[in-house]
């Protein structure tokens, strides 16, 4: 059959959802993200309380203090949907594979002094166990928070949490010559070792904060922004002088991460922040708390690593990221 | 060189070896709420994990499937594929699919999220949280297979305004703001166990096989992709359910009445899709009643069967459920029909052909109960005098679809039941529905009711065209009869031209 397509009138009758639109202010083809995204949440004639928070509507508002005219104000600059999330991770996992292997085939592994070795296996392995913390609060985000613009990120950044965990555990397990045993070290040292207690305790901490976007400053920009710095790049790069490039090269998914999932982060606390005085103040006070809290927990790990040159990493880890604060309209 | 680790072993380090119990802060204060139900857990480790996916074996194969599945959809949208349907009243399984299901997949994504992160037991953690990123792909990917038909066809706009406060869609967010609103276990019972493992086939199977039958190439593609998803899903539901049987004896009263609520809860739910199969397909998958033969009592039965040596018996209601699958997907078309002018989605006379099959497929009672009724509809409307009820239905308190079901023994009498309560008096469409409310009144009492918030002034004005209006439903495009609908006008346009094109050939 010849079909005669010239003659049939395809004119669209409307280009997207009428919710898209509305936020678009007219009927205009819409990107996947922002239909994948917006008003995807009830947000009203909830038929029950939670039986576990009778407080609370089963989603709410004032799960957090920090008040938004419009909780889709937010923009995830990587425009992350599931199809764009999953494609751009099995990429950065595909490299991965391949730098693993590399260290495989090379046996970089056998370059890396003895002694760096056992720094290597102290201060980054037991980092699996903080992932594993941060997956938890990034669920805790994606459960709580409001509005499918934040929680839909959220999600994607808890799969990352527990991608990373995994991927520490790979290495440890590299580490180790396959040997579990040297999970089981870092394991003991994440429950024990005194200058791991301070990140312990303030991932515990992390876990009960009520106030989830409070969760949020405290993980994605307080804890993150100390400890991932501090262990993937000056920690790395003290081992570069160690014979220790398989190291770096089996973390370079975590570096990119960083990047990748700060502009997430930075887009979302800039916005929150210009909505009020009063948010940004809010948020202020809780990024000064929390990060203090880091400073003080990542401290010894420093020292124990870098010796005395410790602090002064700290320190400058410290500057850059309450430049970067200072930067999203917070107060440092 | 490495050394080789059991897989079973390696995945129990990648999940239950990152947790550890807390000492800084309470471990009951880091899972508020997996204790409040009653459920006893004593020993985690005995969880067995359903299946073995490492969060990078899973952005691998999903990104693989998420690019075959956008190659199908955007190829679909260029060659205008929505030409190579049945029928355009075939939209109207999408429409029910679009805004009944896919906002509870998106549900389905928040809880899952909320068990993962509040519930301690690791495995069971890391397979919530796979689901749950899996359910927002659900929810996402719907939406975008669908978006080229929004842009066609109309009761597909404005879906999750729709969801949060149309009548009918008070079914299916009712029923899933029940199970949210519920505890962990109870939650898992309800989605996981009931709805995923028991009830699946006759939720998800229908609406992709209609659409793999009716030419809807783009929702079929999904169904096929999510397919392995709901594999995941449905081996997680039965762990669950093992799990929790095997830890405690005192935990077995308490998922059987979750079993026996959820049971009904989500058999009634699936009278839309009974309605949906017999009524709504040009192009038949099979009966409700064959579904139902085939998915609830012989491979349900089996399941309970398995289930016995736990304790465990068949659902409360489940006779009344078999009993009622010669009728419910005609008494519920029977409701649309009459209130289609309230509806997103178009209801039609039904032709002799269709009422033939009808024939052959009920012969108990399509013939004896239900045709004179489409009999006399058809012939109302050929007089210029389309049926519609102008009357605001009553509403089942629970289940909330409006009171159309009949008495167990008795298919032409209505089914009432009614108790009181703190001085007030509910209704309910079912025994299996009062059942359910009798174990937690203080819970349905708080029900959005729908007609109740009309009466009470709270749905946009007193008039249904301000009722309307304030769902967002474009009067007299998005409702009312298809019989001269601009739908049924840009169809038959369409056909027109493929005729006249084919002809000159
Ligand atoms: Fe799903
Ligand atoms: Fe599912
Ligand atoms: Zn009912």
């Amino acid at each position: 059959m010849n079909v005669d397509i010239k003659a049939e009138d395809f004119t669209p009758r409307r280009h997207t959802y009428s919710n898209v639109a509305r936020r678009y202010g007219e009927d205009r083809p819409a990107s996947r993200y922002d239909e994948a995204t917006y008003d995807l949440q009830a947000t009203t004639n909830f038929h029950y309380r939670p039986l576990w928070a009778p407080e609370f509507e089963i989603f709410d508002t004032r799960r957090t203090a920090v008040v938004m005219e419009d909780w889709y104000a937010f923009d995830d600059p990587r425009q992350f949907y599931y199809a764009t999330y999953n494609i751009s991770r099995a990429n950065m996992n595909a490299a991965a594979d391949r730098a693993f292997e590399f260290v495989d085939q090379r046996d970089l592994m056998s370059r890396v002094e003895p002694g760096w070795l056992e720094t290597v296996r102290h201060y980054l392995v037991p980092v699996r166990h903080f992932e594993w913390a941060a997956d938890l609060n990034s669920l805790r985000i994606t459960d709580y928070g409001y509005g499918t613009r934040v929680t839909s990120a959220a999600m994607f950044a808890a799969a990352d949490r527990l991608g990373m965990a995994q991927l520490l555990t790979r290495i440890g397990l590299v580490l180790d010559g396959y040997d579990e045993a040297g999970l089981q070290t870092a394991r003991t040292a994440w429950l024990e070792a005194p200058d791991w207690q301070g990140v312990r305790r303030l991932a515990e901490d992390t876990l009960v904060i009520d106030d989830w976007f409070e969760t949020f400053v405290a993980q994605y920009l307080a804890a993150d922004g100390m400890l991932h710095p501090l262990v993937y790049g000056v920690f790395d790069d003290a081992g570069l002088d160690h014979g220790a490039t398989a190291v770096s090269m089996m973390c370079e998914f975590m570096v990119d991460w960083l990047k990748d999932n700060a502009r997430w982060v930075d887009a979302l606390v800039q916005v929150a922040a210009a909505e009020s005085p009063e948010n940004a103040e809010l948020i202020s006070g809780w990024y000064r708390t929390w990060r203090d809290r880091a400073v003080e927990a990542v401290s010894p790990l420093a020292t124990t690593v870098l010796g005395d040159a410790g602090d002064s990493s700290v320190g400058t880890i410290k500057d850059a990221l309450d430049a970067r604060a200072t930067g999203l309209g917070l107060e440092a | 060189m490495a050394k080789k680790i059991p897989l079973k072993r390696k995945y129990e380090m990648m999940t239950r070896g990152l947790a550890w119990d807390t000492t800084y802060q309470d471990m009951d204060d880091v899972y508020p709420y997996d204790k409040f139900e009653g459920i006893k857990i004593h020993d985690w480790d005995a969880w067995e994990d359903p299946f073995r996916l490492t969060q990078d074996a899973y952005w691998k194969y999903q990104a693989e499937k998420e690019r075959k599945l956008y190659a199908v959809i955007d190829s679909f949208a260029q060659n205008n594929g929505q030409l190579g349907l049945s029928d355009a009243r075939y939209l109207g399984a999408l429409k029910l699919f679009l805004t009944g299901v896919s906002p509870l997949e998106y549900q389905a994504h928040r809880h899952f999220a909320h068990l993962a992160r509040n519930i301690r037991g690791t495995g069971a953690q890391v397979a919530a949280q796979m689901q749950s990123i899996d359910e927002l792909r659900h929810a996402q990917t719907q939406i975008h297979a669908i978006s080229h038909y929004n842009k066609y066809f109309d009761g597909l706009h404005d879906f999750t305004h729709m969801h949060d406060r149309v009548w009918y869609l008070s079914v299916p967010k009712s029923f899933f703001d029940d199970a949210v609103s519920a505890g962990p276990f109870e939650f898992f019972t309800a989605i996981s166990f009931s709805f995923e493992y028991v009830l699946t086939n006759l939720l998800f199977v229908p609406f992709m096989s209609g659409a793999a039958y009716n030419g809807d190439l783009a929702t079929v593609t999904f169904g096929f992709s999510a397919q392995s998803d709901e594999s995941r899903h449905m081996t997680l539901g039965l762990e669950v359910i093992k799990f929790l049987l095997e830890q405690d004896e005192a935990n077995v009263p308490i998922i059987q009445h979750w079993i026996d609520k959820w049971f009904w809860r989500g058999h009634r739910l699936l009278s839309l899709v009974g309605m949906m199969m017999d009524y709504m397909l040009p192009k038949k998958i099979m009966s409700w009643k064959d579904a139902w033969e085939m998915y609830f009592e012989e491979q349900g039965g089996a399941l309970f069967e398995d289930l016995a040596r736990y304790g465990i018996r068949p659902p409360m209601h489940a006779e009344q459920a078999n009993n009622e699958k010669h009728r419910i997907s005609h008494e519920v078309w029977a409701i649309f029909y009459q209130y289609t002018h309230a509806a997103g989605f178009h209801t039609w006379d039904i032709d002799d052909e269709h009422k033939a099959w009808l024939s052959a497929e009920y012969p108990d009672t399509f013939d004896k109960y239900y045709r004179p009724r489409l009999d006399l509809w058809k012939q109302m409307a050929a007089d210029g005098n389309r049926y519609y009820n102008m009357a605001l239905p009553q509403l089942c308190q629970v289940c909330q679809i409006p009171m159309g079901f009949t008495e167990p023994d008795d298919p032409t009498t209505i089914c009432f039941r009614s108790r009181e309560y703190q001085g007030d008096r509910y209704h309910f469409c079912s025994d299996g529905c009062q059942y359910i409310f009798d174990h937690e009144p203080e819970k349905y009492i708080q029900a959005w009711l729908p007609v109740h918030q009309i009466f009470q002034g709270n749905c946009g004005g007193a008039e249904i065209p301000d009722v309307l209006n304030w769902y967002h439903l474009n009067l007299g495009v998005d409702n009312m009869a298809y019989e001269g609908s601009a739908e049924e006008k840009i169809w038959n346009d369409w056909m027109a031209t493929r005729r006249v094109g084919a002809a000159r050939t």
